[in-house]
């Protein structure tokens, strides 16, 4: 609905292009281009195998972002994961694996997954949280990118035409993945099955790519989609909603080994598979195309307008289903939902050394440094990753976001971020959405990313939110669902970023036995956009000593399930909330001070606040800031602990050349903007608190070892 | 009106790095076709007609027996349509006939499997040296030093004075060989790249060395200098952008210092060839 109220708002201005219908999500990048972008999770395969899991959830999302419209080429993977901490050392309830085991296995899949498909692994993050024992979140995202016309065509739109034959592309078929989608929609119980997960063999994969985009090129099909869950029994029935109608012989789709029954080819998720529609008059010169490009392609049968989902296995009907039945028969569930708002206070914390405890942050796993895992995706293979994962003086610092120049006789890029704080859940599930949103559009602006040319996608991982005897606070945890919903609508509506994908997964429990464990309730809010000339992005090492830094945005006491706490034991209760109006005015002012090339570095503040921000940008650089707390935009009576550690949305620091200080300021006119000190060339951090005392001096190679430390030895 | 000098990349089968390679090559002059093996195994396009043959970085058949264990026994193998012609035979003509080749990553994986280099007694069908898995036993993106050896024949690098500065991106980049091979690279000058620490001298400790090559190697070539591997990625440095500090670097050259070695090369065939 805030999509449909977006796009009408923009008229002309519109950046959507085919939103919620297809594969994935298009929206406009140049006046001859157009970008895809598809966010799927595989969170049940990867619990029982780390490896195969999330092997699949990349390759498969490939197919999602590449069977859009009429094809796109794939251009960037993002992964975000949730787990339990890899050091748990406590027992395990039955049939659970490690969650160093899951880290591990999941990286590895992510990355065989990724490189071999020849897709830089642009931008991710990895959230730490026990419960994520019970179920640990893998989300896999792709972007690609297709002309806005292909043979005078618009490419995001198909249509199989009645006729049109079936045709198979890719791997064979095989058992793997029957059940996928039915396994997955359960909570994780003693009989999962193991092989339910497919295992996906990226350069089958890549080799049809090749092959499709060539045949997509020279207008060889009407209409594509992959084979996901539900294998050809979705795919093809999408399709054929086109027509009204299609007939497959399923005994002549090509298999791995034989003895597969009638219903298991119609449904097995054997991987690396599209669906295509061809006219009659270009299968052979498609199936001769795919020959010589040693890609198996095989004529199951056509679209026609019988109105029938009809099958056939060696010439004998084995469905005969009425397509209506299968595309408007679902009835609606209706849920329960009742809000009570949990009992929450704020805990007494006695004044903290700063130095010792912005040590103790950074080591934490939510914040500490992930380059044991960047480090093994490919991130800049087809040469366009501008703004890549790792930056600053040694190649080490955490970017905010990513910038990809995919067209490289040409300067737009693309930039891409995402937003997820599931442990603002636990105090209100309405705050822990809108500050996703926020914190994804703050990463996406800090490297230069438009805020008017956004499109967003929003992914729910929840618990079972049906009220039964195993869930007892169904109501309450669907109460939390409606929340997160009514913010998404709120919020997106609020910063004018439309919806064009999404996701939900819904049961991410454990419960063997007496056992139960839910996943807090997680939004991943992605978003992709466009920066017009990527030679102005900005990332976040402070740059030069002698800049001027400035925090962007006013800090509350906010410090409501904020890692500070958390390092504590505590949860607290005044969750950050985030004012859109004022955000947005502040992203649109930085964005002109961007394209102004006023900002040396720009970085956001999220996890750990202002004290955390401060490091990063510190050590990044190789340079010491030297900072004062006293003119901060806050609360006279706000603590030196809560100006550093309050987690306060919609902020960023950013660090600025004297020169362009007034022209700076003036952008900024009305707004919160203060300076706060200066970037300095002895390599320390040096804060002093409000009432003019250092509150800390500390070296900066003690930050950043104190930060890289934890997963230095996955 | 001047000649054209003709490159071409061989696409298919797990490469990715094809369209990179061709923007390389067109920025340093040459024009460039990216060909899918198909095309060549159909005879519908002849290794004959280009003067600059690119083995681009990927995962041929996935590397699954090795980096481009399989991929090497392909070409050696296939045959084309039509012809008793066979690719390797194209191949040992291309050479033969003073063309360049150039593989970066598994395309140098791959030219060493094939026996292309370092092919000491020019005989380039047997396989002296390997690339195996690195000491880290993972796949790794980082970027590198790399020192040139400037008495080296090779083209590619000739009149080169500066370190370079590239990333690799592999998991199979350890250059290993037995001690008499290693001699006579060495003596030969056959290695122009070493992995060197940033203030250019070659190293062998990690992370510098990204791999555990023995004697830092980097890259190979054979005798003439016109064949030529590396592990780390010249295609990945065309622009300013590509350099991972190009946002504090305010001096850095608009062109990457990839781009060098592709220039060099159609230089070469620009003088020599046409």
């Amino acid at each position: 609905r805030a999509t449909q109220e977006i796009r009408e708002r923009s008229g002309q201005d519109d950046i959507c292009l085919s939103v919620f219908k297809d594969n994935a999500g298009v929206i406009r990048f140049t006046d001859d281009w157009s970008i895809v972008f598809k966010v799927e999770t595989h969170n049940s395969p990867s619990a029982l195998d780390p490896y195969g899991g999330a092997l699949t959830g990349i390759v498969g999302v490939n197919r999602d972002a590449f069977g859009t419209g009429l094809g796109a080429r794939l251009i960037f993977n993002t992964d975000v994961f949730c787990f339990a901490s890899p050091f748990y050392d406590k027992p395990l309830p039955p049939r659970l694996l490690h969650p160093r085991r899951i880290f591990e296995g999941v990286v590895e899949g992510v990355e065989h997954g990724g490189n071999k498909s020849g897709i830089p692994t642009v931008n991710g993050s990895i959230v730490f949280d026990e419960r994520f024992a019970g179920k640990p979140l893998v989300y896999c995202g792709t972007g690609s990118i297709m002309p806005r016309e292909i043979n005078g065509r618009p490419c995001h739109e198909k249509q199989a035409q009645i006729g049109d034959r079936i045709i198979m592309v890719g791997g064979r078929i095989g058992k793997d993945g029957i059940h996928g989608a039915t396994f997955s929609s359960e909570e994780l119980h003693a009989g999962s099955p193991v092989t339910a997960v497919q295992i996906g063999d990226p350069i089958t994969q890549k080799r049809m790519f090749d092959f499709l985009l060539i045949a997509r090129d020279r207008g060889l099909y009407n209409a594509i989609t992959d084979n996901g869950a539900g294998g050809l029994s979705s795919s093809v029935g999408e399709m054929a909603e086109d027509t009204g109608g299609f007939e497959m012989h399923l005994d002549r789709a090509p298999l791995k080994y034989s003895g597969l029954q009638p219903w298991e080819i119609l449904i097995s998720e054997a991987q690396e598979r599209m669906t295509v529609a061809v006219p009659p008059e270009k299968r052979e010169v498609f199936l001769t195309l795919a020959a010589e490009m040693d890609v198996e392609a095989t004529d199951l049968g056509r679209f026609t307008d019988s109105g029938y989902y009809h099958c056939l296995y060696e010439g004998e009907t084995v469905t005969w289903l009425p397509m209506d039945f299968l595309h408007d028969g679902v009835p609606q569930l209706r849920i329960p939902a009742r809000w009570v708002p949990p009992q929450l206070s704020e805990p007494e914390l006695p004044a903290p050394d700063i130095a010792q405890t912005l040590k103790q942050l950074l080591g934490r796993l939510n914040i500490c440094s992930k380059e044991c895992v960047v480090r093994r995706y490919d991130h800049e293979v087809q040469a366009g990753t501008v703004v890549k994962p790792l930056t600053g003086v040694v190649n080490d610092g955490p970017s905010d976001a990513a910038v990809v120049r995919p067209l490289l006789d040409r300067f737009e890029g693309v930039v891409t971020a995402h937003g997820i704080c599931p442990r603002y859940s636990d105090l209100d599930t309405y705050h822990m959405t809108a500050n996703a949103i926020d914190e994804a559009l703050r990463n996406y602006v800090a490297v230069g990313g438009k805020i008017t040319h956004v499109a967003g996608l929003d992914n729910f991982c929840w618990c079972d939110p049906v009220q039964s005897e195993m869930t007892p606070d169904g109501d309450y945890k669907a109460a939390q669902l409606v929340r997160s919903n009514q913010a998404l609508y709120d919020y997106c509506l609020a910063f004018g970023v439309p919806l064009i994908s999404g996701k939900d997964s819904m049961k991410n429990d454990y419960q063997i036995g007496a056992t139960k464990i839910s996943i807090p309730p997680t939004l991943l809010f992605s978003v992709i956009g466009r920066i017009d000339d990527v030679r102005l992005a900005i990332t976040m090492d402070a740059k030069r000593a002698g800049d001027l830094i400035y925090l962007l945005g006013r800090t509350e006491d906010e410090r409501g399930g904020s890692e500070y706490y958390a390092l504590h034991g505590e949860r607290g209760a005044k969750v950050p909330k985030v004012d859109a109006q004022r955000a947005l005015a502040r992203y649109r002012a930085l964005n002109t001070a961007q394209q102004q090339g006023l900002i040396a570095s720009c970085h956001d503040l999220s996890d750990g606040g202002l004290a955390v921000a401060l490091a990063e940008t510190a050590f990044a650089g190789g340079l010491g800031l030297d900072i004062s707390l006293a003119d901060m935009d806050a609360p006279d009576d706000l603590d030196d602990a809560a100006r550093l550690f309050s987690e306060s949305a919609s902020r960023l620091l950013v660090t600025v050349q004297p020169d362009e200080r007034e022209r700076f300021e003036d952008l900024f006119a009305g707004q919160s903007c203060r300076c706060l000190g200066t970037v300095v060339a002895a390599p320390q951090l040096h804060i002093t608190g409000t009432q003019g005392e250092r509150l800390a001096e500390v070296g900066i190679d003690d930050l950043k070892a104190a930060w890289q430390a934890p997963l230095k030895e996955m | 009106m001047a000649k054209t000098v003709k490159a071409l990349v061989i696409a298919g089968n797990g490469t990715n790095c094809e369209r990179e390679v061709a923007v390389a090559c067109r920025l340093a002059g040459s024009a460039c076709d990216i060909v899918h093996i198909a095309e060549l195994l159909t005879g519908r396009t002849r290794l004959d007609d280009y003067h600059f043959l690119n083995l681009a970085g990927g995962f041929l058949d996935g590397d699954d027996l090795g980096s481009a264990k399989a991929g090497a026994n392909r070409l050696k193998e296939a045959s084309v349509r039509d012809t008793t012609d066979s690719l390797a035979d194209q191949l040992q003509r291309f050479i033969a006939d003073g063309k360049l080749v150039m593989g970066v990553c598994n395309g140098f994986q791959l030219m060493t499997k094939m026996g292309l280099l370092p092919a000491l007694d020019g005989d380039y069908t047997t396989q002296t040296v390997t690339l195996t898995h690195n000491d880290s036993g993972r796949f790794e993106d980082r970027w590198t030093y790399l020192a040139i050896d400037p008495e080296s024949p090779c083209i590619y690098t000739r009149g080169l004075e500066e370190t370079l500065y590239l990333p690799v991106r592999h998991g199979e980049g350890k250059f290993y060989t037995d001690k008499s091979t290693l001699d006579a690279i060495q003596a030969r000058h056959l290695a122009p790249l070493a992995y060197a620490d940033a203030s250019g001298e070659p190293t062998t400790a990690y992370p510098s060395n990204p791999n555990g090559s023995i004697s830092a190697v980097a890259g190979l070539c054979d005798a003439s200098g016109r064949l030529f591997g590396l592990m780390p990625h010249p295609e990945a440095y065309l622009h300013r952008t590509h350099h991972p500090r190009w946002t504090r670097e305010p001096g850095l050259p608009e062109e990457g210092m990839g781009l060098w070695l592709y220039r060099n090369a159609v230089d070469f065939i620009r003088q020599e060839l046409l």
